[in-house]
């Protein structure tokens, strides 16, 4: 798909992978699949394929970046060389060292960090195929791996994004639609508290296309969070107590 | 004022718990007058309480937790012990010597180096400072034989069960002295190895069907049909 399509959505309102205007690619989730990591997580967005481990909290090192009234949350978010067509530099770039950022801020608002001073929790988010959109499925997966760590959570945070192609507002960019679209709102979401504690923007927006792009973005947002439990859900279904005695 | 679980229900960090008249216990969080679970676990509402019996956790050390840790470093005047927490904790040669310390008498390595195990209870702990120990008690010190195992130290309140019955039952049909670290390191000492390998492989068991009914029951029956293959000893 280098060539640039001629149209991105038929004359019926279909997007050139079939969906329509307001609908989410698949999400698969999975949580708890690396027996090394103290929590992980599994997302497949469509086509992209993101691995999140989370490790603590433990003590910080080099120790001069604890804090001495609060945990420090620290993110790498890595493409592997093959994750896109052209081989990607396996050195961090400009942009994984931006998307680091943004998505430690997005994680953490939902984390009690005053409550483990001195301490450190690493996420590694591992982006294996990436096809637009992979900020958003990496905090989805970075979330789950905090929660599947055991770490006090407000909310799981989920993400999802939604954009312009053709003059028209959509959900869920993938990524041509993202490359050829004239514009593009990640935003990440705490659906129990109602907080938003990612919102960007990239391209051109009329204020009426903006607020549509963030209510569909949301709503995008709701419908993953919803799978989001489950996944949760799912890996400790079988150890349900039926009775449970403490001293 | 409502709660929105069942008993037992599992949930999940965000869910609505309760709203209005309810307390925020273990694993929850009140915002609004309404209580959140913060992790994964178990809802339970017990007096006004909300509790979340957590899946998922991790050590976090309270004064007057007994522990089992490992020596990590000999230092000036005393020891950096691993406990299994986000802090590694310190261990005084004066708590040990039960006498001030003197560098130029006492040398350190003779008494702990790194690698040993020891059984200690927190002194102190906040959080500005890491957690020191303290093995002036009777039953505290240095370990020197049975053996270690290693379980989530959200599990272990199923190892003591009801008022201690579980531990008590395990140790009265094994024979052994079981001591367990609330960070989740559980100490197996018994008169031979045989009895050892069945109280810890009563214990894996616990771990790994923590979430079933009549467990004290079933590990009983199990203790009893092990012992009577090896020959009842």
């Amino acid at each position: 798909m280098n060539e640039k399509p001629e149209k991105l959505i038929n004359k019926k309102g279909i997007r050139l992978d079939g969906r329509k205007a307001d609908e989410l690619r698949p999400v698969k989730l999975e949580v708890g699949i690396l027996p090394n990591a103290d929590g992980s997580a599994y997302i497949e967005h469509g086509k992209n394929k993101i691995l999140a481990a989370a490790f603590g909290p433990r003590e910080m090192h080099p120790k001069h970046l604890s804090r001495p009234d609060r945990m420090v949350l620290r993110c790498r978010y890595h493409m592997a060389p093959f994750s896109v067509g052209e081989r990607k530099s396996p050195a961090p770039s400009r942009r994984e060292i931006e998307l680091s950022k943004v998505i430690r801020e997005s994680l953490e608002p939902s984390l009690f960090l005053e409550y483990y001073p001195r301490t450190g929790v690493d996420v590694f988010i591992e982006v294996l195929q990436a096809d637009g959109g992979t900020r958003c499925a990496s905090i989805t997966a970075a979330s789950l791996a905090l929660a599947d760590a055991g770490i006090p959570m407000r909310d799981l945070v989920v993400a999802c994004a939604a954009g312009k192609v053709e003059d028209k507002v959509v959900l869920d960019l993938f990524d041509t639609e993202d490359k050829v679209g004239s514009a593009d709102v990640p935003v990440a979401f705490m659906p129990n508290l109602n907080a938003v504690t990612l919102l960007q923007m990239d391209g051109q927006l009329t204020p009426d296309e903006f607020e549509k792009a963030v209510s569909m973005a949301i709503g995008g947002c709701r419908k993953i969070y919803e799978l989001q439990k489950e996944a949760l859900k799912t890996k400790y279904m079988l150890i349900e107590p039926e009775e449970e005695d403490e001293e | 004022m409502p709660t929105y679980f069942e008993k037992k229900q599992l949930v999940t960090p965000g869910e609505m718990l309760a709203e209005g008249d309810y307390l925020a216990g273990k694993n929850t969080y009140a915002e609004n007058s309404k209580i959140y679970a913060s992790r994964i676990g178990l809802a339970d509402c017990n007096n006004k309480q909300v509790n979340v019996v957590a899946l998922r956790s991790f050590y976090f050390p309270k004064v007057g937790d007994v522990v089992i840790g490992t020596v990590l470093e000999v230092g000036f005047n005393g020891w950096t012990v691993d406990i299994k927490a986000p802090y590694t904790a310190l261990l005084r040669a004066s708590d040990v010597l039960s006498r001030p310390f003197k560098p130029q008498n006492d040398e350190l390595s003779q008494v702990l180096i790194g690698g040993d195990l020891i059984v200690a209870k927190i002194a102190s702990y906040d959080r500005a400072h890491d957690p020191q120990l303290t093995v002036g008690e009777p039953g505290l010190g240095k370990i020197t034989r049975g053996q270690i195992i290693k379980v989530t130290p959200s599990k272990i309140p199923r190892v003591i069960g009801k008022k201690g019955s579980m531990i008590s039952m395990i140790k009265k049909e094994t024979n052994c002295q079981i001591i367990l670290g609330l960070n989740g390191v559980i100490l197996v000492t018994g008169k031979n190895p045989d009895n050892e390998e069945l109280a810890i492989a009563a214990i894996q068991k616990i771990e790994n069907e923590s979430h079933t009914s009549g467990l004290t029951d079933r590990i009983t029956q199990f203790l009893k049909e092990e012992r009577g293959k090896t020959g009842g000893k």
